[in-house]
């Protein structure tokens, strides 16, 4: 699984640690009774204190704290129960009170985990460092007027969690894992919509290399604002293959900001070190230290939903899942609820198939959402009821299914209209298996003579004579039992 | 006419509700005073139509029924609050015709009491200053004048300047002022009149143009203690919109003046006496110590030993603030914008036009102390300061109840004194700053003349939220220094 790079010197591993911002999910901005809907005309959404008119001040939205400290609670890290606003300074036209608020010194959410879960099956756990609450800017539009740029401050004030990992990733696959957990996550807890599109959460990401074996940690390079968890893997293989030219070069990596470009596939200098902001942080005197009461962490632990890790364990251990189904199963809190909808009273094996094989297919193909099904969980459920009383065989609830997703009928009502129903009477398979029997003497023989493989062909001459309607456990049964006597 | 002008709150109050005037004819003596002394240049704006409107309003709601606690009677109010559709500068060329789409809660709260405002009065920019020169709309002027050069211009104390200027000279009754660091009483100090900076988190902040938010306080501004008293109770109270202010019951203050302040404790604290203070002010503060010795009260010499760091901390916490706050003014939204071919050019050339030399002094501090490298040693260390200066104040007030200190070093000086070094002039607030960096309620007034016939305040510090005391004391201070002089012209 390790992801070595092979440099003309040696062997490399790539260091990672992702910063993600995630919008929190909240009808109001953090410090601002303005609202947040996504799409709204430009500066639509825009009070007094998101545009930093003067004397206007910031009073903390607690819905928004509440939100922080659910997540921190997702991420098993540890509340803060006080923490510090502070103002990051720096002059940009979309940046209106000339700083933006956020947390320095004392994050409302410490140290925590996210468990990876790898496509063998195993799982490795990646550290949390931080998560913190802050505004975000406003949007510069630099391609409406050829001189002039456009400003829309909808967006100015609205909650970011910055959420931050530990250095611990080790390839652009666990990366992509992370975010995709991390995400997954936030749409359980219902923090974030993880909309990457959207830029509901983007991500920058912190790349160094290092020889294999070694345990440094060399100079790293962070990559701004990459908007898709393919781009953040990309940009990372493009990164790591860049340092490790420049040390085999002979070279020195310096710290700097650079930004990917994703239709050339690589990364350039945004700003370096000696022309970084010095944001000049200190607690912003408009706001009292936030304190956190711990009844009020209590009750948002006690209202936790079952997060992805814990359903994916309960599926394994109540379903008899194997990992990699249970994962992909949890992975979106709606599949998981298909699923379970689908298993409730069922053979959950026969539930799991159905779901990760056919359905899902179904579901790409069909560009619909597991919201929107193309089937619903209680038809598929009824479809499985259907094989189990023997109305259907596999193979016939194969075509009823393809029917249930061109006519989003029920499956009891497809197999009466179109008469699919599997024929059971021992009469009418008789008459079929010795009808085939009778017209194929020489085959019989070749059976006879020790070609039984051929007996798979006398199925198939008896389901064609039936139009696949007789139950193959007769045939088959009936087959053996008349031609090899 | 004149005999509107001399009233003070209390008895106009009193006398409209008497009918003996009319608040629409209470404001006309003003807006009359207010034309006859545009040489003060004490107003920014004036807003007699608006002012006039509301006295009529006024009027018609006492015939109505029952009038507010302020109800009809003219008042100032300083120019960095904001009114709605009346522009707002806080003295400065950035916000030049800026007209805010907002009152400040202060303001609105003083409206929704009755009081008829006439207008904007002028300050140091930005609030930043102890002389009122630093506006760019020009000085105001001290309506008082010395007896040995009468033909000198003197300054009214800054930043309040307007405020305290318009009120000595009888333009309005009573004017709203901030204070960050003496603001209020300096300048009430300078113009022999009554002001009082209430305890951080008295006043809500929303709406008041910020300097230094940590330390920004509103408070009235009066001719007697009753008055500041009066007024305060219509300023104070907590507001939602303002997270700094405190959600406490806001006293009648009025009731607090019993006249007795027997068994008082009065802390007189040393430090306050350094070598060099001027033997008019040491003289005027004993006095002060006699009147409330004779009325029954104790004078306690208490220590407050970090006094000498307070000027420094202040001048690291206070610019370090205002860089960050004055960082929105940027030539983006509103107010002055001076063009450029770049973002960044019309960022310094919007700031280089529109703020004069002592903001721009006091940003570039600011983001000096707040860079990295620095901080520690500037502003963390400021900060630590801060709450040893505050707790000085709070031992001493486990033995005594108010504190007597002079309000100012010096009485008010003329209009082109001062002006060779920024520092000279930042000392004029060395017994007003460690009360702000504490936090707590400060109250000037008036208690004698210089030997030139110039007003000298003393200052009173009270305990946290014990404004109550403070105009206890104020009062009976008051009665006994039965402060009569008036400036000249009135």
């Amino acid at each position: 699984m390790a992801y070595i790079i092979q440099g003309d010197t040696g062997d490399w591993e790539v260091v990672i640690g992702l910063e993600v911002h995630a919008q929190v999910i909240s009808k109001a901005k953090l410090f601002s009774g303005a609202a947040t809907d996504f799409g709204a005309e430009p500066n639509s959404q825009v009070s007094f204190v998101d545009a930093g008119f003067p004397g206007m001040l910031p009073v903390i939205n607690e819905v928004c704290v509440a939100q922080a400290v659910k997540t921190g609670l997702g991420l098993k890290a540890k509340i803060n129960l006080t923490s510090v606003f502070a103002r990051k300074n720096y002059f940009y036209a979309d940046l209106p009170q000339g700083y933006q608020i956020s947390q320095y010194d004392l994050p409302i959410v410490g140290e925590g985990e996210l468990i990876l879960d790898l496509p063998d099956g195993s799982t490795r756990t990646v550290g949390i460092e931080r998560l913190h609450l802050e505004q975000d800017a406003g949007k510069s539009i630099h391609d409406m007027h050829p001189s002039k740029s456009f400003i829309d401050l909808n967006r100015s004030g609205v909650a970011l969690m910055e959420i931050v990992s530990k250095p611990d990733l080790r390839s652009p696959e666990e990366a992509g894992l992370y975010l995709a957990k991390l995400r997954s996550i936030l749409r359980y807890l219902g923090t974030c919509d993880g909309n990457m599109q959207e830029g509901s959460m983007r991500c920058d990401a912190n790349v160094s290399v290092r020889p294999v074996g070694s345990t440094e940690l060399r100079t790293r390079c962070e990559i701004k604002n990459v908007n898709s968890i393919r781009f953040v893997q990309q940009a990372i293989e493009y990164e790591a293959r860049r340092h490790i030219d420049v040390y085999e070069g002979g070279g020195t990596i310096d710290q700097e900001t650079r930004l990917f470009d994703s239709a050339k596939g690589e990364t350039r200098s945004m700003r370096s070190k000696e022309h970084a902001h010095d944001y000049r942080y200190f607690p912003d005197p408009d706001l009292l230290p936030l304190v956190i009461d711990r009844a009020m962490v209590e009750a948002i632990k006690a209202q936790l939903p079952e997060l992805p890790d814990e359903k994916k364990a309960r599926f394994m251990a109540d379903y008899g899942l194997n990992a990699y189904d249970a994962g992909v199963l949890v992975a979106e809190k709606a599949s998981a609820e298909f699923f379970e909808t689908v298993a409730r009273g069922r053979d959950a094996k026969a539930a799991c198939n159905w779901v990760m094989g056919d359905f899902f297919a179904a579901l790409n193909a069909s560009g619909r959402t597991i919201e929107d099904p193309p089937v619903s969980a209680a038809d598929l459920g009824a479809l499985i009821d259907l094989i189990k009383d023997g109305t259907l065989s596999g193979r016939l609830a194969k075509d009823v299914f393809a029917l249930m997703v061109e006519t989003g009928k029920a499956p009891a009502v497809l197999v009466e209209e179109k008469g699919l129903r599997q024929v059971t009477d021992t009469g009418a398979i008789e008459a079929a298996v010795d009808a085939v029997i009778k017209a194929n003497p020489d085959k019989v023989q070749q059976v006879r003579d020790g070609k039984t493989t051929l007996l798979g062909w006398f199925v198939g001459q008896v389901m064609k004579a039936t139009q696949g309607k007789a139950n193959p456990a007769m045939v088959n049964e009936m087959l053996s039992r008349k031609v090899l006597g | 006419m004149t005999t509107l002008l001399n009233l003070s709150l209390a008895e106009a109050r009193d006398a409209l509700a008497k009918g003996e005037f009319t608040a629409v004819e209470l404001t006309t003596a003003h807006i009359k005073a207010i034309e006859a002394r545009r040489d003060l240049n004490a107003f920014i704006v004036e807003t007699p139509d608006l002012a006039l409107d509301a006295a009529k309003a006024s009027d018609q709601r006492r015939k109505a029924g029952p009038a507010g606690a302020m109800d009809g009677l003219p008042i100032g109010i300083k120019d960095l609050f904001c009114t709605e559709g009346v522009q707002t500068t806080a003295a400065s060329h950035i916000l030049e015709g800026f007209k805010p789409p907002y009152e400040s809660t202060v303001s609105a709260r003083l409206k929704a009491a009755g009081a008829v405002s006439l207008g904007k009065l002028n300050l140091d920019e930005f609030a930043m200053g102890s002389s009122n020169k630093t506006s760019y709309f020009g000085a105001a002027i001290n309506p008082w004048k010395k007896a040995s050069d009468p033909a000198a211009r003197l300054v009214p104390g800054g930043s309040s300047g307007g405020s305290a200027a318009a009120v000595a000279a009888r333009m309005v009754m009573a004017a709203t002022g901030t204070d960050t660091g003496g603001s209020i009483r300096q300048p009430a100090a300078f113009c022999g009149i009554t002001g009082i900076k209430p305890t951080y988190g008295r006043c809500s902040r929303w709406g008041i143009v910020a300097f230094a938010s940590s330390l920004d306080q509103a408070g009235p501004m009066a001719r007697t203690v009753r008055d500041c008293a009066i007024m305060l109770g219509s300023m104070a109270g907590h507001d939602p919109k303002d997270s700094t202010s405190v959600n406490m019951a806001v006293p009648d203050f009025e009731k607090a003046l019993s006249g007795d302040i027997r068994g008082l404790k009065i802390g007189i604290p040393k430090e306050y006496r350094p070598v060099g203070l001027s033997e008019e002010v040491a003289k005027v503060w004993d006095q002060g110590i006699e009147w409330l010795k004779a009325a029954g009260a104790t004078p306690v010499e208490i220590t407050l030993p970090h006094t000498k760091y307070a000027l420094p901390t202040y001048y690291i916490i206070a610019p370090a603030e205002c860089s960050s706050n004055l960082a929105r003014y940027d030539g983006l939204r509103f107010g002055l914008r001076v063009p450029g071919k770049t973002l960044d050019e019309m960022y310094r050339k919007t700031r280089a036009a529109g703020f004069g030399s002592e903001v721009r002094r006091r940003i570039l501090i600011g983001t000096y102390v707040l860079s990295a490298g620095y901080y520690d040693a500037y502003y963390a260390k400021a900060q630590k300061v801060r709450r040893l200066i505050a707790e000085d104040f709070r031992k001493a007030f486990e033995t005594v109840d108010v504190i007597l200190t002079p309000t100012a070093p010096t009485p008010a000086f003329g209009l082109d004194e001062n002006t060779d070094d920024p520092v000279t002039m930042w000392l004029n607030d060395v017994f007003t700053i460690p009360t702000s960096l504490a936090g707590l309620p400060g109250l000037s007034l008036p208690a004698g003349l210089s030997a030139d016939g110039l007003p000298l305040g003393l200052q009173l510090i009270g305990r946290p939220f014990d404004e109550e005391t403070v105009f206890r004391v104020a009062g009976v201070m008051e009665s006994a220094a039965n402060f009569t002089a008036k400036p000249e012209g009135v």
